[in-house]
């Protein structure tokens, strides 16, 4: 029966993936150009990238929920609460020199990539993918501390980029529209809203990872979980 | 067959690859792992559509970039209850919705049995 239901599921499956092809390679074109639209008003964007002109410009409350979406995501990891992790014991001293060595030039690298997002492939998004990668390494290396639990810090800097970026769009609802730039503060206002978020975004990151070895939590968990036995 | 069009059937392909694993596999962390490959299938074909007569698409581009970030958050908090389902039960799958109320409370008892 078990056997009979997943050749059921597999066929079905199957079906799914021929009807989902039959219907790409029979799509009309587009009858909108977007490119187009992009590359017509990237003038007054205040950037010259059309992806970050999208991102941050003419769909900036994408981006802006988007990082809504990732503070309430940590939210809730902060509220579950994580086991304490296993020891792991093994320290090679490879590990430690070469975060040293590799974690200034990945600061480095994400400068470069928030200040190249004006005109070339780079941004917010991606120099703070470079930055929480930095605290993974280090945090493997066991140079850098878990999670702290009530350190103020982190949080300021996750919740500040938001704030900075929920103050802007407040400040510009007077224009009439949410997050639409004057043109010519538009290139100012992108570089401060991406540099908030790139430490937002960097730390917020960090943290997904992070948390799973704060031992603090996983006291909590175990007090939680004893609770949830009681009959 | 343009570059643009191969991605988007790559996608596809990817997605429904992703929806078989979410479907049949078992074990949480496989299932999380079968979501993301279902998300990024979907990416694939939404960047591939857009650039399949040659020129890209710098919108769904955008989007594209946006949806990666919040798949990762949400895999993160995937993660987080899946360990969290894990710590409190001791199972590293979700029981049949009908049989879910009796193992439970079978494992409850053995849990509370041993000694901590």
């Amino acid at each position: 029966m078990k056997r009979l239901v997943r050749w059921l599921t597999v066929l079905a499956l199957s079906g799914l993936a021929g009807a989902l092809l039959l219907a790409i390679a029979g799509l009309p074109p587009a009858p909108v150009r977007l490119a187009g639209e992009v590359a017509g008003n990237l003038a007054a964007s205040g950037v010259s990238h059309p992806v970050t002109a999208v991102l941050l410009n003419f769909r900036g409350y994408d981006t802006f929920l988007e990082v809504a979406v990732l503070i309430i995501a940590l939210l809730g990891m902060l509220a579950a609460g994580l086991p304490p992790p296993p020891p792991t014991g093994s320290r090679n001293a490879m590990l430690p020199t070469l975060a040293r060595l590799a974690v200034p030039l990945m600061v480095l690298a994400a400068t470069y990539l928030l200040w190249a997002g004006a005109f070339r492939p780079g941004g917010a998004f991606q120099a703070a993918a470079v930055l929480a990668a930095a605290a993974v390494l280090l945090h493997l290396a066991e140079i850098q501390a878990p999670w702290p639990q009530h350190a103020r810090g982190p949080r300021l800097a996750i919740a500040g980029g938001f704030l900075l970026f929920l103050a802007i769009a407040a400040a510009l609802l007077v224009n009439g529209g949410l997050l639409r730039y004057p043109p010519e503060q538009a290139g100012l206002l992108i570089v401060l809203i991406e540099s908030g978020l790139t430490v937002s975004l960097a730390v917020n990151l960090a943290a997904f990872f992070l948390l799973r070895s704060s031992s603090e939590n996983g006291q909590i968990l175990r007090s939680t979980a004893k609770m949830g036995e009681k009959p | 067959m343009t570059p643009g069009l191969i991605y988007a059937v790559t996608g596809c392909l990817l997605f429904v690859l992703g929806l078989g694993g979410v479907l049949l596999l078992k074990a949480l962390l496989r299932r999380i792992l079968a979501f993301n490959l279902m998300g990024s299938g979907a990416f694939l074909v939404l960047v591939g559509l857009a650039q399949r007569d040659g020129t890209p698409d710098p919108v769904p581009q955008a989007m594209v970039l946006t949806g990666i970030v919040v798949a990762v958050a949400a895999t993160a908090l995937a993660l987080t209850l899946a360990r969290r389902w894990h710590a409190l039960t001791g199972r590293e799958d979700i029981a049949r919705v009908g049989d879910a109320g009796s193992r439970k409370r079978g494992r409850q008892s053995e849990r509370r049995n041993t000694p901590r």
